[in-house]
C-alpha cells in the first residue's frame, strides 16, 4: 500500500482545498496516482447511506457519465450514494474518496474492494488523519468539508432531514461552491432533505448535463446503445413513463414474462437500465 | 424345542434380514427373554406378545422361552418384530407348522388383544423379503397394499389368530394387490388463483419443468407462499420408479397417509423452528428428513432467513448431491433427497424494500445483517431468483389468470424433452454468455446456473438449441448485482 502525505505548504497541495476557510494542515494520500488528480474539476456526490433503487441508479449514472466527461468524481466511500457514484465513476475514469479516518483503514469494511479498485484505477483514498486513526462519528463533518473543499460543486442525491449530506453541502455554500440538488417524490423522507434545499435555490439536476455545464464540461459523443430490437425500445418507453416492476412493464408493453426478461438483459447488458429489487431504472 | 422366522430391521432405507428364534426348555421358574440387541420398545414386545397370544386363545407355553434375533450385532427398534416372535413362538410349540412359517417373512406390531398393527416401513420390509427369495409377506391388513408394491405375495391379517388360521391351512387370504392411487388426487392449490405476477408465475413454471431451486423475495403480503405452494399442481407426475423411492421414504418416516404408492410428488414446508435433525435427518436411529420427505417434490422454506443458519448451511450437502448420508452407532442411514428447493424472503427485515408504496426506513447496516442470514453458498444454489412486486388494484381485480392444469401440460411436454435431448447451446447464445460473464457480476457457479435455466427455457420454447433470446432471459433470473457486491 502506497501512501504519502502533503503538506500545506508543499507545492502538490490542491489548489480548491487551500481556498477553504481551515485546509487540513497534511493530507495523506492512498495510491499511485499524481495528487495532481485534485487539481482537476472536480464533482461531488454524496447522499443517504440508506438509499432508494432509485437514488442508486441515478448516482451510479451520475458518476459515471460526468467522469466520462472528465471530472474526478469526489465522495465519501460510504454505504449508499457514496458507494454508487465511486462505482459509475470507475466504469468510466477517476474518482476520489475521502475517509473520516486513516487511509488505511478499510471503513466501511464492505468496501474494501471498492477502496482497492479506486486505488488500482488511478483513483486516491484521502484523509488529514494519519494512518491507523479509527474511524468516529464525529470525524465525518470534518471529513465532509474536505469533499465539498476538494470539488467544483456538489451534487446531493438523495438526503434525509438532518442528513450528513447536508452537511457537505452546507461547506460547499460557505466556500462559495456550487451545490445541485437531485429532486425527489415530496412524499418520500428521502427527499424532506434535498427538496428543502431545492426551495432554499438549490440548482437542480435533470441530468448529467446540467452537472457538465456547471463543471464547464462537455459530455463526449453518447455510446449510441444500439437497440435494433424493438421490444427493447418499447420498454424503455415503458420505463421513461414511469412503469417500474417487470409485471407493470410486461403489461405496458404487452410481452410474455419470458422475452420481457430476455429484452431486459440486453438492456442492462448496453448499460441502458439497472434492476433493483424488483424495480428497473433508466441508467442512460 | 426351537422354532424360527424372518423378519426384517432397517438401516435407513435398506432392509437387513433379522432371524427370529425362540428357544423353550422345560423349567421350574417360567421366563421369557430376548437377547439381541433390543431396544426398548423391542423388549416390550415380550408383554404383548404374551398377551395378544392368550387373547388369542392360543396355549402360552410356560417353559423357560429365550428368543435371539440375528445378526446379534445389528441393533433391532421398533414394534415390527412383534409379529415373528410370536409366530415364533407357536412354531417352537407346535401351534403352526414351522415349514409353513418359513416361506414368510413376517413384519407388524402385536396388540394385547391380539389384533395386528401396520409399522412404518413396511414396503421396505418387504423388498428384503422379495431380494432375499422369500416369496410372501405377513403383516398388518392396512399394510398389506403397500407391502404388495415390492412384487410380493402380501398376506394382510388383521389379528393373530387370523394369521395362525392361515398358516394352518383352515383360511385363505388373498394376497392384496398393489395400491396404485387411492381414489382422487386430493385437489391441490391451483395457480389461477394468482392474480397478475406473470413473471413469478414464468419462473414456477421453469422451476417445475427444469427441476430449479427458486428463489421469490419481495415485501410482505405479496403472495410469495402463494406462488410457491402451487407449484406441486405443475410438476410432472413421477414415474413408477419415482413414486417407489418417494412411497419407500415415508413408509419408513412413518408419513404414509394413503397406505399405497404415492403418486404425486410430495410438497414439505417445515417450519422455521425446525431442528436440523428434522430438517436434514437423523437422529439417535436416522430417519429421513424433510429434505428426503421432499424428495422428487419440493421443499418451502417460508422465510427463510428465520431459519436458523446451521439448518440453512446443512442444505448445501444434500443440495449437491442428492442424497443424505446419516451415521450413527445405529448404522449408517442413505436417505435420497432430491428436491426443489423453493425460499421466500423479504428484501430487508422491516418488509418495506420493494414495495413501492411503502418507505423502508432500515439502516443500511441491518439490512446486510439480514442478507448475510443466508449464506452466499446457498443463496448460489437458486437458479431462479425473482422479485415479487405488490400486485395492483386492477391485476387483483382481473378474470382468473391461466390454471394449473394448462401450464401442467407444457411442464410436462418440456421435462419429457428434457430427459431426452438436451437444447444445445447456439453459437450466438455462447457469445451472449460470455458477454454477460465479462460484464454482469456472476460466479463460476452462476454462470453454469444460467446455463442450465437457458436449456429449460428452450426446452419449453420446444427449441432444439439454447438461442439467444433463452439465455438472454435466463440471465434475468440471476441472483441481483445488489446482493453480490456487499
Amino acid at each position: 500500500m502506497t501512501i504519502r502525505s502533503l503538506r500545506r505548504r508543499d507545492p502538490g497541495y490542491p489548489r480548491l482545498l487551500s481556498q477553504i476557510p481551515d485546509p487540513p494542515a497534511t493530507l495523506w494520500l492512498r495510491g499511485e496516482a499524481d495528487p495532481g488528480i485534485l487539481d482537476r474539476a472536480a464533482l461531488a456526490i454524496v447522499g443517504a447511506r440508506a438509499c432508494s433503487g432509485y437514488g442508486r441508479a441515478v448516482a451510479r449514472s451520475l458518476g459515471r457519465d460526468t467522469a466520462a466527461a472528465g471530472a474526478v468524481v469526489v465522495s465519501g466511500l460510504a454505504r449508499g450514494i457514496d458507494g454508487e457514484a465511486h462505482r459509475g465513476a470507475l466504469e468510466t475514469g477517476t474518482t476520489v474518496a475521502v475517509l473520516g479516518c486513516g487511509v488505511d483503514r478499510d471503513y466501511p469494511a464492505v468496501h474494501a474492494r471498492l477502496a482497492r479498485e479506486i486505488v488500482d484505477k488511478g483513483g486516491l483514498v484521502v484523509s488529514e488523519y494519519e494512518p491507523g486513526v479509527e474511524p468516529a462519528p464525529w470525524r465525518f463533518p470534518a471529513r465532509n468539508r474536505i469533499i465539498a473543499g476538494l470539488s467544483l460543486a456538489t451534487v446531493v442525491v438523495e438526503a434525509r432531514e438532518r442528513s450528513g449530506a447536508l452537511i457537505t453541502a452546507d461547506f460547499a455554500l460557505e466556500d462559495g461552491r456550487e451545490v445541485l440538488v437531485v429532486p425527489g417524490e415530496i412524499t418520500s423522507a428521502l427527499s424532506r432533505g434535498t427538496n428543502a434545499l431545492l426551495r432554499l435555490g438549490a440548482t437542480p439536476v435533470t441530468g448529467a448535463g446540467d452537472v457538465l455545464e456547471t463543471l464547464g464540461l462537455t459530455a463526449p459523443e453518447p455510446e449510441t446503445v444500439v437497440l435494433d430490437d424493438p421490444d427493447a425500445s418499447a420498454i424503455l418507453v415503458a420505463v421513461d413513463e414511469g412503469r417500474r416492476t417487470l409485471d407493470e412493464l410486461g403489461r405496458a408493453t404487452r410481452l410474455a414474462p419470458g422475452p420481457l426478461g430476455a429484452a431486459l438483459t440486453l438492456l442492462e447488458l448496453a448499460g441502458a437500465v439497472s434492476v433493483e429489487d424488483g424495480a428497473v431504472h433508466r441508467t442512460a | 424345542m426351537l422354532g424360527r422366522a424372518v423378519s426384517f430391521a432397517l438401516v435407513g432405507l435398506e432392509p437387513r434380514r433379522v432371524e427370529v428364534e425362540a428357544h423353550l426348555r422345560g423349567s421350574d421358574q417360567p421366563s421369557f427373554a430376548i437377547v439381541g440387541l433390543a431396544d426398548r420398545a423391542c423388549q416390550e414386545a415380550k408383554h404383548r406378545v404374551r398377551s395378544g397370544v392368550q387373547s388369542a386363545l392360543l396355549r402360552w407355553p410356560n417353559l423357560a422361552i429365550t428368543v435371539n434375533l440375528a445378526p446379534a450385532a445389528l441393533r433391532k427398534e421398533g414394534s415390527g418384530f412383534d409379529l415373528g416372535i410370536a409366530l415364533t413362538i407357536l412354531a417352537a410349540s407346535m401351534q403352526v407348522p414351522p415349514e409353513r412359517l418359513a416361506e414368510h417373512a413376517c413384519i407388524g406390531e402385536l396388540g394385547l388383544d391380539g389384533r395386528i398393527r401396520p409399522v412404518t416401513g413396511t414396503i421396505a420390509a418387504a423388498e428384503g423379503a422379495a431380494r432375499a427369495g422369500l416369496g410372501r409377506i405377513l403383516c398388518a391388513a392396512e399394510s398389506a397394499p403397500e407391502a404388495a408394491l415390492a412384487g410380493v405375495e402380501a398376506v394382510g391379517v388383521r389379528h393373530l389368530a387370523e394369521a395362525v388360521g392361515y398358516l394352518l391351512g383352515e383360511e385363505t387370504i388373498a394376497p392384496a394387490t398393489p395400491r396404485e392411487w387411492n381414489g382422487a388426487a386430493p385437489a391441490l392449490p391451483d395457480l389461477e388463483d394468482v392474480r397478475g405476477q406473470e413473471r413469478g408465475r414464468r419462473a414456477l413454471e421453469l422451476a417445475a419443468a427444469g427441476e430449479h431451486n427458486l428463489l421469490l423475495a419481495g415485501p410482505p403480503g405479496t403472495g410469495k407462499t402463494m406462488l410457491a405452494r402451487r407449484l406441486p399442481s405443475i410438476l410432472p407426475p413421477l414415474t413408477h420408479e419415482e413414486a417407489l423411492e418417494v412411497t419407500r421414504i415415508h413408509s419408513v418416516a412413518g408419513t404414509l397417509t394413503t397406505g399405497g404408492l404415492v403418486a404425486a410428488p410430495p410438497f414439505r414446508a417445515p417450519h422455521h423452528g425446525a431442528s436440523t435433525a428434522a430438517v436434514i435427518g437423523g437422529g439417535a436411529v436416522p430417519r429421513p428428513g424433510e429434505v428426503s420427505l421432499a424428495h422428487r417434490g419440493v421443499l418451502l422454506l417460508d422465510e427463510m432467513p428465520e431459519f436458523p443458519r446451521p439448518v440453512l448451511e446443512a442444505l448445501r450437502q444434500p443440495l449437491e448431491d442428492g442424497v443424505v448420508s446419516v451415521t450413527r452407532v445405529g448404522g449408517r442411514g442413505l436417505f435420497p433427497a432430491r428436491f426443489r428447493l423453493v425460499g421466500t424472503m423479504n428484501l430487508c427485515p422491516c418488509g418495506a424494500r420493494g414495495d413501492d408504496r411503502l418507505e423502508c426506513l432500515c439502516p443500511p447496516a441491518r439490512i446486510a445483517a439480514y442478507g448475510d442470514k443466508v449464506s452466499r453458498a446457498l443463496i448460489d444454489r437458486f437458479d431462479l431468483v425473482v422479485t415479487m412486486p405488490r400486485p395492483r388494484a386492477e391485476e387483483l381485480a382481473a378474470p382468473p389468470s391461466e390454471g394449473s392444469a394448462a401450464v401442467a401440460a407444457r411442464v410436462a411436454v418440456a421435462a419429457e424433452r428434457l430427459a431426452g435431448a438436451v437444447p444445445r447451446r447456439s453459437t450466438a447464445a455462447s457469445e451472449l454468455l460470455d458477454r454477460a460473464v465479462d460484464r454482469l457480476p456472476l460466479s463460476g457457479r452462476g454462470r453454469a446456473r444460467v446455463a442450465r435455466v437457458s436449456r429449460t427455457i428452450a426446452a419449453l420454447a420446444g427449441s432444439e438449441e439454447v438461442l439467444p433470446e433463452h439465455l438472454a432471459e435466463a440471465l434475468s433470473y440471476r441472483t441481483p448485482s445488489a446482493r453480490v457486491s456487499t
